[in-house]
Parts: structure tokens; sequence; C-alpha cells
């Protein structure tokens, strides 16, 4: 086992390398100037040559990518020329929202989209499996912020019972905090739980029509616990694969959210940085949610094994 | 005497899109304690959803228990729920169940220690220590080596015949009334088919455990069971003591079966008599005698009648046969579907020159590297085959046999260079073919060809049955105009006996016997002198088989094409073979024309293979001596030292276990590899 994580994390460093060499040759392929668009049109000659020696942009490009690297060893990420301060303080700020509002939206979609599943495939064409199927169709056919504006309409301007947009810090006050995130988690959750939900019900079906769940049910065990014992965690497997391309997926479905309920999160600061070209910024945020990623595949890879014992052996 | 269980009158049903399936319609049966009873029947014949119906195993929707009654012990299980305790405290308590398939009967996620002690738990109200005792115990007597251990085990750790010792430990942990087998050995070797069943002969015996054997295999009926259930299209259409069935059978669906199925004891001469025709649909059935199409005793007044019931056979006890009329064995048949007489004309091998020789393969070895660690360097060889020669002359039958694992379909497959040798020559109509490209190969390879074991996995499902017969015909270029191709395919499928209307059709429209005809038209349609069966029938229905045995007879004697005969089926290596070569573990073991290797076995292995196969006969079975082999195929990667075979022959010297034996021949045309003769 440890053998196997130590060439996994290999291949992960590589993958994470290929991300950095990426997104840097794009950013700096892009056209336009960050430090002109920051000071604006009336800003002189002077002005920009200044501030572009101060961010280290007059060096050649394969010096500015070192630089960059070698900063992350040290643990620096730079300065943002947009917010004209530190990226790492700037990123660990908004991360903490950001992560507010996408650890409980995964969990949730996961637990009850497998549950939901579970339900669905044991009531197999009943009315139940046809309602529920049915509205996972509709999940997964409507766009999350057109949900997300039906219930800020709802609940924040008719009902009045939550805050329309916004994002208060724990620290500040824990009541708003939960506030302000229900609706955005709601959203989050939804997109989510769906595809969840379908995929634990084909899963399932496919798993109830196995040898061994007959096999099991000529123990004479009950039916919940050939479900829960025997079937799920076979059917388990397709899903845990699933939940590793879920992680990116809810990291981009944030920016959607964190615009729409205007939360300072990564998504919408990275929005704003494309925009302004604030290459640090964008460099330093893709390098995180890249390395957020690969440590989250490599888990479930390890959990892969746990469940399965057959690719624990390979 | 009260019955273990009496089933009166079941009746299961499966709703489909197009009606109503009647899976079992109207069966009534009993079993007394200790007794070993026998559900014979073809696929769809309704045996298995029978037993499953019983412990109301079957999947609702879309089946359906319509009437009935199932007493056992004094309860009806019908008047309970399928999932209601009362019901589930029988089924895995009292009724124990060994399935088919032991590869996929096993949950792959669980050890099979806990797969073990929750059903023990369960309904023996065990604590876990308790129970894990008692599925070391099991283990043990089911004879898994070294069980405490193993206990911790996953079911992809074991092999197929050792999955289904724990299949069978499985039901048989909670010490049930009754055992139901379904198919248990059909998709095990032989020799662990003997293993199987022996042991679970034993086990039943030992306890007066009641056993329901659910087969198509009639020679496992005639070894086994003490009275015999014959199924077709979901009812009984006989029922009697095994002896009474085989010596005297009244069905003309039993005798059909009869005569289909070859023996290791029959004349060589003797044709099978397939069954034609197909299995009524039971969809919306109609109320008629079901095997009436395709009954050769059929008369006008049968078509007239309603669905025969079952009556006593007048002067036997215990012996119920449903058929209008009263047939036996000597009884004229109405209607004639297969004429032909089978001659066997042995061949002169001594007057055979070197250029009758079509193929010659000479010391050929297969080696498979293993790889291992992060630089993927080799570590050992697999040696799949170690060294073969043998010649096939044209125009016979050169058969192959051996367990799983012995290297049979690797010998094929480099023959045909579909993968490439490691070493030794293959000679091919006079040219050496070891080493020729892919490029030169292919002027070789219209005039071979292969039909597969699965008729159902060796067809492109969406392409039409012309164009599958076409191809390989377009491939080669063989010099024919589309108009000539179509001409050839048609033709083609007359051979076969396929109706050429059926040519726009695609797979799945076509039974099990169909696609094999179309495999085999497929197979010929380049005119190839050489064929290659790997397990040709071994997926069919024993009617469809002795069908399908027929037509390739036919075509060699039409076509004069030469069979390499790849089989487990010792039974039908004999009957098709002119020349049986025995594999084991890469090398052959033993060699000779079809006669002298059945009634002259010389290799303990051969004897151990030919022992352990049963015979369509219960007299010859109650009389015969057997000892069955024990253990398995070694793995390949753990060759034993001296002879292959020594770990498990019972004659093994140390002379064995250290120096390897060399294939000799003893008398004319007989060679064995063995130290001891």
């Amino acid at each position: 086992m440890g053998k196997y994580v130590f060439k996994r994390l290999g291949q992960s460093l590589i993958v994470v390398f290929i991300v950095t060499v990426i997104v840097f040759g794009l950013m700096h392929l892009l056209p336009g100037d960050p430090i002109q668009i920051y000071l604006g049109d009336t800003a002189t000659e002077e002005q920009i040559a200044y501030y572009t020696k101060q961010f280290g942009l007059d060096q050649p490009l394969p010096v500015q990518y070192i630089r960059w690297i070698g900063g992350l060893f040290k643990g620096e990420m730079g300065r943002s020329i947009t917010y004209s301060i530190d990226v790492k303080e700037l990123l660990l700020r908004r991360v903490a929202s950001t992560l507010s509002v996408t650890f409980p939206a995964f969990v949730l979609a996961l637990l009850i989209g497998i549950c939901l599943g579970v339900i669905t495939s044991t009531h197999r064409g009943r009315t139940l499996d046809s309602l529920l199927t049915s509205i996972a169709n509709v999940g997964i056919a409507t766009p999350a912020f057109w949900i997300g504006m039906i219930l800020v309409y709802i609940f924040g301007l008719k009902l009045k019972w939550l805050p329309v947009q916004g994002y208060v810090p724990f620290s500040e006050s824990p009541s708003d905090y939960i506030k302000c995130l229900v609706m955005p988690v709601i959203v989050l959750t939804l997109g989510h739980l769906s595809s969840n939900t379908r995929q634990t019900r084909s899963s399932m079906l496919e798993v109830i029509s196995q040898d061994y769940i007959r096999t099991a049910r000529s123990k004479g065990l009950s039916e919940k616990t050939v479900v829960y014992k025997h079937a799920l965690r076979n059917a388990l497997i397709p899903i845990v694969t699933m939940m590793g391309g879920a992680v990116g997926a809810l990291l981009g479905g944030t920016v959607v959210i964190e615009n729409l309920f205007n939360i300072p999160g990564v998504g919408a600061l990275m929005l704003t940085a494309i925009i302004n070209k604030d290459y640090m910024v964008v460099q330093n945020v893709t390098f995180v949610i890249a390395v957020a990623v690969v440590i989250c595949n490599l888990l479930i890879d390890i959990l892969y094994g746990y469940i399965d014992p057959r690719i624990r052996v390979e | 005497m009260e019955h273990l269980i009496e089933v009166k009158n079941l009746h299961t049903e499966f709703k489909q899109s197009k009606g109503i399936l009647k899976a079992v319609n109207g069966v009534s049966y009993y079993l007394d304690p200790g007794e070993i009873v026998a559900f014979v029947g073809e696929s769809g014949s309704g045996k298995s959803v029978t037993q499953y119906s019983g412990v109301q195993l079957i999947a609702s929707p879309p089946g359906k228990i319509t009437e009935g009654e199932i007493w056992f012990e004094g309860q009806n299980l019908l008047s309970y729920g399928s999932n209601s305790e009362e019901l589930r405290k029988i089924r895995g308590g009292k009724i124990g169940i060994v399935f088919q398939e032991p590869m996929t009967s096993l949950n792959p996620v669980m050890t099979i220690g806990n797969q073990l002690t929750e059903s023990v738990m369960l309904h023996l109200h065990m604590t876990k220590a308790q129970a894990r005792e008692r599925a070391t115990e099991l283990l043990k007597k089911v004879g898994i080596p070294d069980p405490e251990s193993r206990l911790n085990a996953y079911p992809h750790q074991f092999s197929g015949g050792m999955r289904q010792r724990i299949v069978i430990a499985m039901a048989l942990s909670c010490n049930p009334k009754l055992l139901i087998a379904d198919e248990a050995t059909t998709a095990l070797d032989v020799t662990t088919q003997a293993q199987i069943l022996d042991l679970m002969q034993d086990i039943v015996r030992e306890s007066n455990t009641a056993m329901v054997l659910v087969t198509h295999n009639l020679s496992i009926v005639a070894r086994y069971a003490q009275r015999v259930y014959v199924m077709y299209a979901g009812e009984i259409v006989e029922h009697g003591t095994t002896e009474e069935i085989f010596k005297n059978p009244h069905h003309p669906y039993t005798i059909g079966l009869m005569n289909a199925v070859p023996g290791l004891n029959d004349q060589k001469d003797r044709k099978l008599i397939p069954i034609t025709g197909f299995v009524t649909n039971l969809v919306n059935r109609k109320d008629e005698c079901a095997f009436m199409n395709r009954c050769p005793y059929a008369t006008k007044e049968c078509a007239s009648c309603t669905t025969p019931q079952l009556k006593a056979v007048p002067g036997e006890e215990d012996h119920f046969a449903a058929c209008h009329r009263t047939v036996t064995k000597e009884t004229k048949v109405e209607k004639v579907f297969d004429v032909a007489d089978r001659t066997y004309v042995a061949k002169d091998y001594g007057k055979m020159a070197e250029t009758d020789k079509i193929l010659k393969v000479e010391d050929l070895k297969v080696y498979f590297p293993v790889y291992k660690g992060l630089m993927r360097k080799k570590i050992a060889d697999v040696k799949a085959v170690d060294g073969i020669t043998f010649d096939i002359y044209k125009g016979e039958t050169f058969g192959l046999v051996g367990e799983s694992g012995c290297g049979k379909s690797t010998v094929a497959r480099t023959i045909l260079r579909l993968n490439n040798s490691t070493g030794g020559k293959i000679t091919f109509n006079g040219t050496d073919i070891t080493h020729l490209d892919d490029v030169k190969m292919r002027e070789h390879r219209r005039n071979m060809s292969m039909i597969f074991q699965d008729p159902y996995g060796s067809l492109d499902p969406r392409q039409r049955a012309g164009d599958i017969v076409k191809e390989p015909m377009k491939n080669f270029k063989i010099g024919l105009s589309e108009e000539e191709m179509d001409k050839r395919v048609d033709e083609l499928f007359a051979l076969v006996g396929l109706d050429p209307a059926y040519r726009e059709r695609v797979p799945h429209e076509f039974s099990g016997g169909q696609r094999q005809r179309l495999v085999i038209a497929r197979a010929i349609s380049t005119n190839p002198s050489f064929i290659v069966c790997d397990e040709a029938i071994s997926a069919l229905d024993v009617s469809i088989q002795a069908q399908v045995i027929n037509l390739l007879e036919e075509l060699q004697q039409k076509l004069g094409l030469t069979y390499l005969f790849i089989a487990h089926d010792l039974s039908v290596v004999r009957h098709i073979s002119d020349r049986v070569a025995v594999m084991y573990l890469g090398q052959m073991v033993e060699f000779a024309d079809w006669d002298s290797l059945y009634s002259n076995p010389l290799h303990p292995y051969t004897k151990s293979l030919l022992e352990a196969v049963p015979v369509p006969d219960p007299f010859t079975e109650k009389t015969r001596e057997r000892q069955i082999v024990q253990g398995e195929v070694p793995s390949p990667m753990q060759r034993p030292a001296g002879c292959a075979f020594s770990t498990r022959c019972p004659h093994a010297t140390d002379r064995c276990r250290t120096q390897m034996p060399v294939l000799k021949e003893r008398t004319d045309g007989h060679k064995v590899a063995c130290h001891m003769i």
C-alpha cells in the first residue's frame, strides 16, 4: 500500500507541474498588460515602467516562471496587482468562504444522493421511483443559477427569511454566517444531488441483479442486510470514481454561485483576477485548486482499495 | 409417510411485454429426507425457476407465483411473503442452495469468513466467535486447506472449484434439511465436477439431508440421483426412479434426450439423434402438448388433445409420463427428422504419407513473460505451452483434451498465429508459418479458421447474418463478384441448415444453436481446409449439441475438412475424434487413436479424467470402480519440478518428483509420458 501511495504521489507531482506550466503560459499569452489595466488610461510611461519593474514583469518569462515556482517552495505567492496585498493572505481569506459553501454541499449531495439512489433502486418501477427519478432528471437539466434566482425571489425577496446575498464570516456572527450560506449550499447541493442519485440508482440496480445478491438472499438475510451490507458496498465503487470528478466540478460550480450570491470566495476572486490579468492571483489559485483536486483523487484511490479488495492486490 | 417437502400444482409466471410467460406450469413433486432427486431438462425448461419458486427467490416483479402449495415441515411456504421472517428462517436455515456460477456467486468485497458467519449467526444464534469456529469446521469439511487463515481471504483469491466448495459450505452452514444444487458443477472441469458432486453426496448421506440436483447432464443424473423429474416447457413430463427412467423411458422428450447424448461406452458409429426444432414459445402458451412440434411420435390425436397429464406407466411402480400415447424406445416413429446413418471408417495412419499432413507442430513453446516492479522487469515466464509435437492429417479430426488452464486454447491460438510462439516450428500445408509476417500470413489465413465457444459473444450484435458470413470472403478477396458472394452466402446458409431468408436478421434474433450454425457458416465461407473448434459445442444444450456435432461431421465429409477439436467433454471428443491428445500443464502426456486412448488409457492423468466422467447409464455407474483425482491443476508459475502431474498422481515416486518423463511410443502410435509405464 505504501509503495502504491508513493507511486501515485509521484504521478500527482507531474500533473501539478504540467498545470503550472500551462496556466503560466496561457496567462502570459493573453493580450493586455495587467499594470496598464490597473493604472488605467491616465497612467504615464514612467509609472507603468516603474510598476512593471516592481512586480518583476520586466524579466524574461522563464525567469518569472522560476521565481514563481521558487517562491512556492518557500511558501510565498507574490503580490496581487489588483488588490495590492500578499496573494497568500488574500487566498486564505477567500478559501474559508468557498469551503463554507462547497464542503457542506459536497457532503450533503453525496449522502442524500446515495440515500435517494438506494431508495429509487429498491423501489424500481414503482411510483416512488418514477417520481424521484423524474425530479432528478429535472435537477440535472436545470441550471444552478436559475434555481438560485428562484430561491432568492421566494425566500429572500418575498418571505424575507434569508438574506438575498452576501457573506458574514463565522467569527463576526455565527447566526448570520449560517443564514447567508443556506441558499448557496442548497443550490450547489441540488445540482450534484441529481447526478449522484442517478449514478447510485443505476449502480445499485446493476449490483442487485448480480449472482452474489441472490446468494445473500438465499441465506435468508433480511432485505435490509442484503441491500446495505451486500449491495451498497459494491455499488459504491463507481460512485467513488465519480466523486473524483465531482470535486473539480464543485470548485468550478462555485464561480457561478459566488457571483450570484455575492460571496467573496475563490471563484469570484478568480473571475476578477482573470479580467484584470492579475498574474500571480490566477497562477496561484489555479495551483492551489490543482493540488486540492490531485489530493482528493489520491484519497479516492486509497478509498477505492479499501472498498474493493481486488484493487488492493494489483 | 409425510414427505420432507411436497409441492403441489405450482404455477410461476413472468409478465412480459408480449404477454404472460408460464415458466412453471402446474408442477408437483416431493422429496423425502436423505433422498437425492434430479431435475433434468434443457435451458428454459423451468427446472431452476421451479426450485427458486419453492424458496421464493424469483425476481418479483416481473415474476409471480400464481398458484400452488409448498408444504415443508407442516407449513405451506406460499402462505408467507417472500421477505417474511418465517420464510427467511427456512430459506438459508432449513433449505440451502448452491448456485451454478461459482465465479460470481460470492460477494467480491466481503471476506469469505464474514459471508459464512453471517448466516450461522442469524439462523443458529451463535456469537461471532462460535460462528467463526463453525465456519472453520465447515471449510475443513469441504476440503479447503488451511481453513483458519483462509477465513480472512476474499473470493478472488480462490479458484473456481474452491469457490464452489465455499458456496457449498455456506449452503450447509445451518444444517439444512434440503440442499438445492442448481447446475452446481456445470461451469467446472470434469475432475472438479466429480470431486464436488462426491463431496455433496457424502455430506448429504452423512447428515440425512435431501438434495435436489438441477442439471442438464444425464450422466450426472445416472450416477448420483435416486429419482428423476424430467422437465420440458415448464412442466414435468416424466418422473420415476433413475433405473426405470434410463431403462425404460416413456416420454418422447426423455427418449430424445438419451438419443442425443454421447456416452463413454458407445459404439463409435452411433449416430446422435438431435431433437430438432425449438421449444414452443411459453408466452401465452396454448393448452396442448408443448413437445408436439418436436416430437417424432406425435400423431393427429395429439394435436386435438389438451396438455397431457402425468399418468402411471402400466406395469411399473412410481413411474409416470405425460404423453397421450404410450411410447417406448422401440415404438415406431411417425416423423423422421434426420435419417442419414453414420458410419465410422477408421483411418489407416500407416499408409499416410508425409504429404497427407496438413499441419505439423514441432516442439512448440509458448511462454508469457511476467513483469514486476516499477521498471517492469521480467521476473519469470509462464510456460503455457512447453514443447508440444504433433501432426494432423488431412480430413481427420484431432481431439485435444485436458482441464482448464492446461494450454489447449493457447496451442490453438498459436497454430492460427493469433499469438506468437517462443520456440518450435509450425508447418501448415508444407509452408513454415512460424515466423511469417502479417502480409504473408494472410495468404494462409483463409485456409484456416476457428469456431469459438460462445455463440453469443463471437458475433457482432449489429452486423446482419448475411454480412457476417460474407465478411471473410470480402476480406480475403477470393475473387467473387458481389452477386456471386450473395449466392454463396445463400448456399452456405443452406449448407449449415439455416433458412437463407434469415440473412437480414441480426444475431440476437437467432437461438443459440442457430447462432453456432452462423459461426460455422462464417468459418467455412472462404473454403478453408483446416478448422479449429475451440469448445465449439460446450455452451449449447444437449439436443442442439447433437445437431452441431452432426453438422460438423457432415461438412467434414462433404468438404473434406480437417478439425482440431478442443473440448473438455471427453464423451464428445471420443465421439467425433480420430486421434486424441491429452494435455497437462502445457505438455502432452498421452496421445493415441481414440480407441486405444479410451479403451486402454495409460497415463494416470488420462485414467483419472476418464474415471471422473460419469456415463449416462445408472447400471454401469453402480458397478463402476473409480478413484477421483484430488486437487487442482497447479499454476504454471509453480510447476512441479519433475512430472507435472506428480503432485496429484496416486502412483508418484521420488523419481517422478524430480525427473521429467518424456513422451515415448509404447505400442503402435500410442505415446505416453510417464515413468511408471
